[in-house]
């Protein structure tokens, strides 16, 4: 499928190539959040295309919760090989040595050690006065309400209440030292928007999104997938191999397979034209409590 | 058809549907998150996960007794929810069968104005919601007038609630008559008002059984067909430069998005503020280089000479050049706490260039319910006003009116970094001469340190006969030795001059002070310290003189001598003939002298020497700086 000149995606893209190129110009040491799903492999195509024939002028993080599927690692490593990329990966090695994990700290305290936590960690230990971030306002109500520049204090809290106002495509990137900016190229794309320019740019994905027989267990209503021995199957479990796919990617031990046998990108776009229940359902992170994302983003988490 | 190419099929029509990004406003609790909730929930585009939480949050939150509240939809933020307020802008995506829609629902609250704003900047229609029970209301006339500031032409009037006053004719009609009035002078193209009940459904997607007196079209019907075409491609080339492209010595990209008209490959083009131009030798893409490229579309263009260019320059075609100047006016939506201070520097941010700038003149601020234009000194958080806006180096743009995106500015606080005010230029005020801009402007500050001093002006203010002119002559012979810059004017040198057509009269007088005072602003703008010896006998026209000043510069010298006195000495006769009715409105005679209430000096004449005198002001400058 090509794109005529004029369409709805050919706009999104330029929208997101002119965030992109205000932030190249504009901040000291830019970084590019790389969380190796379908919409971070969306962003950094359009990094690719934003900056030709340069290659983008800042790296990708990826932040490592050592909890990520196995398929998702080959991936990413393939991905920044094939383009030239500069990775950096960034390890939590305080949470490690305490042995915090998904399954025996619960999902919150893994989330905030291994994932904010350690995204500060990060971002303060190199440096970076902006960064990338592949969220979507579609995704979820707080991010809705989110500015495509979003401002972060020193220590890189969001204050929903007093957000800059951000008019036609001015984008205020003055900051003091200390703060940082987490910019978010996607905003305005939706789901259905990201899966028919995967399609028609031909971008690869992780091919966990794609149906396959993978070992799962279900465990409080949701499919988790067992993808090493570090999964601990409890009284009356046993992993079965059932058809299934991923809708979104996060740490395996958190993150729901639905039931599919869509192994093409038409199946997916169509499955997902027919979805009842929005992506993030999935998520468990998403549902530990009330406005729980709008907590995690004002502690800092993209 | 297979499958896949029924999928492809559905694809390539969701593709070639047209976009409208529209914004909904309106006073608090008129319903706008309601509203939104509603066309997501009718058009039944919510996931059964967001609907079961809706349901959850509706028994906790909601404000509807126990019924679904849809403005728990958008409204996102924890402390929206338990307030039952929207705060700031959300944004919202949804597609019917003929087009897309990417909705930002509004603040109502005056104290979040600036996020409406935000919202409307990327709008092309407004629907404007009001409550059939309270009518039109200063929000609604605020919002309204925001959003045809930012330049929506399209505007959809929706009247809600109208379940509430029994799907009445006359109030909705009443309603639509006062809102037509108001909205007149805001050039709207289309204005369109609906009966609708956000709650129940009425009128929202299609026509309802309880208005059988409405003719017109379901909310989302008519925002399914309005045309709202804003033919960025028709208008004149236009490129800011965001990043030059240098991955070798053999490539030097200018990368930026074309916001206005289009560019094909051996186009003339001209860097508008330096003047240069060139041609365009290739629009490269990742996807290949292209012959032609047009408004809306993300390139980087190479050209064909080697041209001086960087980030924050504006390219445009040789034969539709914008304006460059460093002098221009424009409306102002002030958004931050702190009031807005004429003179102050903030940065100004238009295109991809950035420059100091300070709001020189404001020429009136705008009264959101009556459009009136009101004296002001200063913008207060959400008022809007006209300025005249001072940058110290030209910009390149073009008026809000012709292109949003080279009009539209912002302003930022250069200590906080907070965005302070939305501008949208209105037209330059002079052509930048020369091409070679000196980067400091030659102002009154600069005049007066050249010559060692601030500017000031002493105002000598006493009856006829009661020692001004001789103390005045004092201080100017002492500031002349001290090697200072100084000018006097004197009541006698400019009668016979500049104010020799003026008489005695009231009138007259006023005049005569207001000439003085002008002149007085010029020698302070040419960084003199200059003497005044008037009598200038009413407070009103002091003050006048001294507002035509910054403050600090005008100092009020109260030449303080009984009218006895002053008839003894009578220098020049004047009292004799006066009290024989040979001299008319002469004052202390017949007409009235008004003492300062406040000067900053009084010199007591009786007893004292008028040598001392002139030293006492003197040793006042040095204390206040005004000479070292």
């Amino acid at each position: 499928m090509t794109l005529s000149a004029t369409s709805h995606l050919r706009r999104l893209e330029a929208e997101s190539i002119h965030i992109m190129r205000e932030v190249a110009a504009e901040f000291r040491n830019p970084v590019m959040l790389y969380s190796i799903g379908k919409d971070s492999s969306v962003m950094l195509h359009l990094a690719m295309k934003a900056f030709y024939p340069s290659l983008p002028p800042f790296p990708l993080l990826h932040v490592d919760t050592t909890w990520k599927f196995r398929e998702m690692i080959r991936f990413r490593d393939e991905t920044v090989k094939k383009l030239g990329l500069n990775l950096l990966v960034h390890i939590n090695e305080d949470g490690v040595r305490r042995g915090i994990n998904p399954f025996d700290s619960g999902s919150s305290l893994h989330t905030q050690v291994m994932k904010t936590e350690s995204l500060k960690q990060a971002l303060d230990k190199y440096g970076f006065d902006a960064a990338f971030g592949g969220a979507r306002r579609d995704e979820e109500k707080s991010r809705a309400k989110e500015r495509i520049f979003s401002f972060r204090n020193a220590s890189h809290a969001w204050d929903p209440k007093n957000q800059r106002p951000e008019l036609w495509n001015l984008y205020n990137t003055r900051i003091a030292k200390g703060e940082s900016i987490r910019v978010f190229p996607l905003s305005n794309w939706t789901e259905l928007d990201i899966w028919q320019y995967i399609m028609a740019e031909d971008i690869p994905i992780v091919p966990l999104y794609y149906a396959k027989e993978r070992p799962v267990v279900e465990r409080d209503g949701t499919l988790i997938m067992v993808d090493d021995e570090r999964m601990k199957l409890r009284d009356g479990e046993e992993a079965q191999m059932r058809l299934v796919r991923f809708r979104t990617l996060g740490c395996y031990p958190l993150t729901g397979a639905i039931d599919s046998g869509a192994d093409t990108l038409e199946a997916i776009v169509s499955e997902m034209l027919t979805a009842r229940t929005s992506e993030r359902q999935g998520r468990l992170i998403d549902s530990d409590e009330k406005a729980s994302m709008e907590k995690k983003k004002k502690e800092g988490y993209f | 058809m297979t499958a896949p190419e029924q999928l492809r099929a559905y694809l390539a029509e969701q593709e070639n549907k047209s976009l409208l990004r529209f914004l909904t406003c309106g006073s608090v609790d008129d319903g706008k998150s309601t509203l939104i909730g509603r066309l997501l929930y009718d058009s039944k585009l919510l996931f059964e996960d967001h609907l079961a939480a809706l349901e959850k949050d509706s028994k906790k939150h909601g404000t509807t007794g126990g019924d679904i509240d849809f403005a728990l939809l958008v409204d996102g933020l924890e402390a929206e929810r338990e307030q039952g307020i929207t705060i700031d802008v959300a944004y919202r995506f949804f597609a019917t069968d003929k087009r897309k829609f990417i909705v930002a629902d509004t603040p109502g609250h005056e104290q979040y104005t600036r996020n409406m704003a935000t919202g409307a900047s990327n709008s092309d229609l407004a629907i404007v919601l009001i409550d059939a029970r309270k009518g039109v209301l200063t929000q609604t006339r605020r919002h309204s007038y925001i959003a045809s500031l930012l330049g929506i032409r399209h505007v959809v009037l929706a009247v809600n609630k109208i379940d509430l006053v029994d799907f009445s004719e006359t109030v909705f009609n009443d309603i639509v008559a006062e809102y037509r009035e108001f909205a007149a002078p805001l050039g709207f193209t289309t204005l369109t008002p609906i009966p609708i009940s956000a709650r129940f459904g009425d009128n929202v997607i299609a026509p309802s059984a309880s208005t059988p007196w409405y003719k017109g079209p379901a909310l989302l019907t008519h925002l399914e067909t309005v045309d709202v075409d804003t033919a960025r491609a028709h208008k004149p080339f236009r490129m800011p430069v965001q990043w030059v492209n240098r991955p070798n010595l053999d490539f030097r990209g200018f990368a930026g998005t074309i916001v206005g008209g289009r560019v094909r490959a051996g186009d003339p083009i001209v860097v508008a503020k330096s003047g240069r131009t060139s041609t365009v030798k290739r629009i490269v893409t990742f996807d290949g280089d292209l012959q032609e490229a047009s408004a809306g579309d993300a390139v980087t263009i190479t050209l064909a000479d080697e041209v001086d260019i960087s980030r924050g320059d504006l390219l445009a075609h040789t034969a539709e050049r914008p304006e460059v100047t460093d002098q221009f006016t424009a409306h102002l939506l002030w958004m931050a706490e702190e009031e807005m201070l004429p003179g102050r520097q903030y940065l100004l941010k238009v295109g991809t260039a950035t420059v100091p700038a300070t709001v020189s003149t404001l020429k009136h601020r705008v009264d959101v319910n009556t459009l009136d234009h009101l004296a002001a000194k200063t913008l207060h958080l959400n008022e809007v006003g006209y300025a005249n806006i001072s940058s110290s180096q030209p910009i390149a743009f073009d008026p809000y009116a012709e292109n949003r995106e080279t009009g539209g500015f912002i302003l930022i606080d250069r200590f906080t970094n907070a965005t302070v005010a939305a501008g949208m230029i209105d037209f330059g005020l002079r052509r930048a001469t020369n091409v070679h801009w000196q980067a400091l402007d030659v102002n009154k500050q600069v005049r007066a340190e050249a010559k060692g001093q601030k500017a000031a002006v002493l105002w000598f203010t006493g009856l006829s006969g009661s020692g001004k002119s001789t103390v005045a002559n004092l201080v100017e012979q002492r500031l002349f030795a001290m090697g200072r810059h100084t000018y006097l004017l004197d009541g006698d040198n400019v009668r016979h001059g500049l104010n020799r057509d003026l008489g005695f009269t009231d009138a007259d007088r006023v005049e005569n002070i207001r000439r003085v005072g002008e002149a007085s602003k010029l020698f302070v703008d040419a960084g003199l310290i200059v003497l005044v010896s008037f009598i200038s006998p009413f407070r009103s026209e002091r003050r006048m003189a001294r507002e035509l000043l910054e403050p600090g510069e005008f100092l009020e010298v109260f030449v303080d001598t009984p009218i006895e006195e002053c008839m003894a000495r009578d220098p020049k006769g004047l009292y004799i003939k006066a009290k024989a009715g040979q001299i008319k409105n002469f004052t202390g005679i017949d007409s009235p002298y008004e003492p300062p209430e406040a000067a900053e000096i009084t010199l007591k004449t009786v007893g004292t020497k008028p040598e001392d005198l002139a030293d006492q002001i003197v040793e006042t400058l040095k204390a206040r700086g005004i000479i070292p």
